[in-house]
């Protein structure tokens, strides 16, 4: 059975380990937050400049002047600092931030990734995304493995804009966790009760699959 | 030394057609409301508007956008504005994209004296188009420009006579920057206070930097998405 997008974010959530910094993009990979394993503490960044983000607020604990980079009201955890957008992103470029996990619209073989413009629909921007693929030390993509027309979001190269290039490291979707190889997508792990073929047919890109491809444990 | 303005109108008084604005603020975060509603009032057009994002229809540089004051958009993100997406698919608005640390990053160098940089940021994609690129230790990386504006404006918690501000939670974001790198720079404030008052310990941009400063009044801090915790 293929994965929910609360099971693609308690799979990824099993990649954090304690002491990590982690920026978490906004969709699935928010959701991530609501896994940690137990006995590890990991730290969220914010773009727009936080550092030790919190659960969302009760009523009572809004507060106008305290966002996440997805706009949202936020608390902060104790021990969090706060700092402008200029410092936030030279902590990612300077490789500070141990873990990016972001969504995307196709990620390439060679572990390229499109997920800010699709021409001929209007563009909103690319936000954050160029600066967090081109500089974090590791990064993940949650994403679904077909789009919603059934075609592989896994490619030889990408069709679409790149947001970034070779910067992928890892992609977790409903059916497979994935990581980029020298030689393409290698298949390390497949959703409870997903065949190898059903991923293998969902590929469209270079897919190395060893002998034994074991169930994902959620 | 007088940098007390009376109200947002008196500060923004000499500000003209064409003009190139910083506007502070991430999303609806820590916006100058009141230099914003001052813009509106003087309808000054033509007028290119460097800010992560452009507000929603009715509030921030949403404003100013139905009242078609805006030439150019300079923003990292610009999803959020139905009135924006109806004026750029027509034509009348025209739009630069950056990547919102190269963004932060032009105008932090601004303010510091720096004219120009290299980033890895969008090495590889169409940002990175007509830009000079350098390998330094092993990684491509781009050329950007600092980049500054005629008028920073900008909204703080806390500031004195001096212009010395003091921000509050995440409303730093760009504001801080944008502060150092306006040609000249306008600061509204929730509470304005007598030199001495902030602690010198507790200033995020010093008052060298600001040029006039006002007390802010009816601050709305609309919230873009309120989202609460679910208890059980």
């Amino acid at each position: 059975m293929s994965l929910d997008k609360f099971g693609i974010a308690k799979r990824i959530a099993q990649e954090l380990k304690d002491g990590m910094y982690v920026n978490l993009g906004i969709g699935i990979p928010t959701l991530v937050a609501n896994f940690i394993p137990e006995n590890i503490n990991v730290i969220f960044q914010s773009e727009n400049g936080i550092l030790g983000m919190g659960p969302y607020p009760t009523e009572a604990e809004v507060d106008a002047d305290l966002i996440n980079a997805g706009k949202e009201t936020v608390t902060l955890i104790k021990g969090a600092a706060l700092f402008d957008s200029a410092e936030s992103f030279g902590m990612i470029r300077a490789g500070k931030i141990d873990l990016t996990v972001l969504g995307a619209m196709e990620v390439s073989e060679k572990g390229d990734i499109a997920n800010w413009k699709i021409p001929g629909k209007m563009v909103k921007g690319m936000g954050g995304a160029m600066d967090l693929v081109a500089s974090a030390k590791n990064i993940i993509v949650a994403m679904m493995h077909t789009n919603p027309k059934g075609e592989s979001k896994l490619l030889a190269q990408c069709s679409l804009p790149l947001t970034g290039m070779a910067c992928v490291k890892k992609i977790v979707t409903e059916i497979a966790v994935l990581e980029i190889g020298e030689d393409g997508f290698i298949l390390l792990e497949r959703a409870p009760g997903v065949t190898v073929e059903e991923i293998v047919q969902k590929t469209a890109g270079k897919l190395i699959v060893p002998d034994y491809v074991p169930e994902m444990q959620l | 030394m007088n940098k007390l303005f009376i109200d947002a109108d008196a500060a923004i008084a000499d500000i003209c057609d064409e003009a190139i604005l910083m506007v502070g603020g991430f999303g609806l975060n820590g916006i100058p409301e009141n230099l914003i509603a001052a813009l509106v009032r003087k309808g000054i057009k033509g007028l290119t508007c460097i800010s992560n994002n452009a507000g929603v229809d009715d509030f921030g540089l949403g404003l100013l956008l139905q009242t078609r004051q805006i030439k150019k958009m300079m923003s990292s993100y610009v999803g959020e504005n139905a009135e924006f997406e109806r004026q750029l698919l027509n034509g009348e608005l025209e739009v630069d994209l950056i990547p919102q640390g190269t963004l932060a990053t032009r105008i932090e160098m601004a303010g510091m004296g720096i004219p120009a940089f290299f980033t890895p940021t969008g090495y590889g994609t169409e940002i990175a188009i007509g830009k000079e690129i350098r390998e330094f230790n092993g990684k491509m990386h781009l050329m950007e420009l600092a980049l500054h504006a005629d008028f920073s404006l900008v909204k703080a918690w806390k500031g004195d006579h001096l212009g010395n501000l003091v921000f509050r939670k995440t409303t730093r974001n760009f504001s801080t920057s944008m502060a150092k790198a306006g040609n000249i720079t306008i600061a509204e404030v929730e509470e304005l206070v007598e030199p001495g008052a902030i602690d010198p310990d507790e200033v995020d941009v010093a008052g060298v930097y600001v040029h006039r400063i006002f007390q802010g009044k009816n601050y709305e801090k609309r919230i873009e998405r309120k989202t609460l915790r679910i208890q059980s």
